[in-house]
């Protein structure tokens, strides 16, 4: 009876704690293309943060930034080298690399992804259909 | 008798999640009602698809993305804060950035080091004329290259001539043509945001062309 009990406290707090990816901030992009297997945590980019200080053009006009998640192959080695995040992550514009934690924040495993798109809000996926081998011509 | 105790204690999980992950939410969740007496299957709730957001805006270590165990999570910016006194809409990040920007609200750079550059602005509408009985699409050229650089959408997304460019409903909400940015970063694809595009009503005397299967029908 205790037992039962348990796991139902359990799983209420499972219910408050464990929080759902449904609730993420429209144009949150998660990149995770190598940061799980490196170990980090993968790294968060909040659209909304940035363009209220930047307009798009800086970004995916004059740094390059490619209109797709993941798209753009970031590394540490570029970021430090002044490319993508690490043009104004340089402790001039904005602080700097150091600071890890601010852009690995995701939780581990959570997939390369642009969150509350309509496309994740379908009721039927079409990532997967989208995605799907062409047949050979 | 255990399985009483199981289920008391869930539902107590339930109320506490209505109540407490309600706090901040503009709209209730959807209960999902089962038949009273517990006879009919399971399988009949009552929203089977129906996805709803609990709490909007949600801040980082709450929503879903954001790992609390990280310390950085709770350094980082909860949305509501930075977006009290933005003008609000009903999809999306719920705030209206065009209107913001237009009000003088944000002044977003246009150029990385210099805060002065203002964006080369061109007011140019182009009307897409609709087949079905939406309203016919506006293209704003004036909201999109305020934050938007020409070479954002031409050539790539766009050839820059009217009428050379074929779109529609399906690309677009598979993330092509306006869908490259609307439903991923712009405001999205939803019910309440159909007229922002489909703006320009149709003439009164218009009435949608019947199909060929309609006309050709050997039963009417
Ligand atoms: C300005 C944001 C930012 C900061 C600060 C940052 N990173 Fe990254 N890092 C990224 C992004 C974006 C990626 C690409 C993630 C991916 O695709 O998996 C990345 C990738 C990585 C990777 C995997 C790819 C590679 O380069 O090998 C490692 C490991 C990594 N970061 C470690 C660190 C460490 C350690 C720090 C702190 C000294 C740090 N990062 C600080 C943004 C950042
Ligand atoms: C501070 C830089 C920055 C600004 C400003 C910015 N973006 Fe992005 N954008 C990014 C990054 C980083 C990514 C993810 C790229 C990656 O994962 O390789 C991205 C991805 C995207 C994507 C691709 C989403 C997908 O999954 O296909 C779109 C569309 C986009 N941005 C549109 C916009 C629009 C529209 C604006 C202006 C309102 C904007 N961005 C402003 C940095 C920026
Ligand atoms: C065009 C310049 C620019 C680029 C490119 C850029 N950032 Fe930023 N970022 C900023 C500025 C400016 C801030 C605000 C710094 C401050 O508050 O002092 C910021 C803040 C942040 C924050 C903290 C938000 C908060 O809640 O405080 C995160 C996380 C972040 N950036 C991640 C990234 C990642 C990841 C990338 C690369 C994918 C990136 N940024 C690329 C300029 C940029
Ligand atoms: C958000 C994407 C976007 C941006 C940014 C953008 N355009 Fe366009 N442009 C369009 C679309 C969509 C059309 C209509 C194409 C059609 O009807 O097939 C168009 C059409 C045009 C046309 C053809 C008009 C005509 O009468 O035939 C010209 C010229 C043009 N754009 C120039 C520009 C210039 C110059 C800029 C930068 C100042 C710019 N555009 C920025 C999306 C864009
Ligand atoms: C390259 C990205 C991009 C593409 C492609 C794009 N838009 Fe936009 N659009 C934006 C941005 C950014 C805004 C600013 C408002 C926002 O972010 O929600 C905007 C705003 C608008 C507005 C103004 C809404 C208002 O509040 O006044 C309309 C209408 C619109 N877009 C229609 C379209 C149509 C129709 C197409 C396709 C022909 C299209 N857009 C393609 C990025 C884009
Ligand atoms: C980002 C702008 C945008 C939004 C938002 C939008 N539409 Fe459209 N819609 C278009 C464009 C562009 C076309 C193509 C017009 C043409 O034929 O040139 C179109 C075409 C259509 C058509 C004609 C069939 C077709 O696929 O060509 C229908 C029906 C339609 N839209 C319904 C809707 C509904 C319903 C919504 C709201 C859920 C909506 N649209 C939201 C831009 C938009």
């Amino acid at each position: 009876m205790f037992k039962s009990a348990l796991i139902g406290l359990l799983s209420m707090l499972a219910v408050l704690v464990l929080p759902q990816a449904a609730q993420a901030e429209y144009a949150d992009v998660v990149i995770n293309n190598y940061a799980d297997a490196a170990g980090m945590r993968p790294a968060v980019f909040p659209h909304w943060y940035h363009r209220i200080r930047f307009r798009c053009k800086v970004c995916h006009a004059d740094l390059g930034f490619k209109f797709k998640a993941g798209g753009n192959k970031i590394t540490m080695a570029k970021i430090i080298d002044g490319k993508f995040c690490g043009a104004c992550h340089n402790g001039e514009i904005s602080w700097s690399v150091e600071n890890c934690g601010m852009c690995h924040s995701g939780i581990p495993g959570t997939p390369t992804q642009i969150h509350g798109s309509t496309v994740q809000r379908l009721v039927a996926p079409t990532y997967k259909s989208l995605s799907k081998p062409k047949p050979a011509k | 008798m255990k399985i009483k105790y199981f289920f008391l204690s869930v539902l107590v999980a339930a109320t506490f999640t209505v109540v407490g992950g309600n706090a901040q939410a503009a709209q209730a969740p959807i209960k999902q009602v089962k038949s009273a007496k517990g006879k009919v299957s399971g399988a009949n709730v009552f929203n089977r698809l129906l996805k709803k957001e609990k709490q909007r805006n949600a801040p980082p270590p709450e929503d879903g993305i954001h790992d609390p165990a990280n310390d950085g999570t709770h350094v980082l910016q909860p949305p509501l804060i930075a977006y009290d006194g933005l003008p609000k809409t009903e999809f999306g990040n719920y705030v209206d950035w065009v209107k913001a920007l237009n009000d003088g609200l944000l002044k977003p750079r246009y150029d990385r080091f210099d805060p002065t550059v203002e964006p080369l602005v061109m007011d140019l509408d182009i009307v897409r004329e609709v087949k079905a009985s939406m309203p016919d699409v506006v293209f704003p050229h004036k909201p999109h290259t305020q934050w938007l650089h020409c070479s954002n959408c031409h050539p790539k997304i766009f050839i820059p001539q009217r009428k050379a460019n074929v779109i529609n409903m399906s690309a677009i909400l598979l993330g092509q043509k306006c869908g490259v940015c609307h439903g991923k970063v712009s405001f999205p694809i939803t019910t309440k945001s159909c007229t922002k595009c489909h703006s320009k009503p149709k003439p009164a005397d218009w009435k949608p062309p019947k199909s060929e299967a309609s006309l050709k029908n050997p039963w009417r």
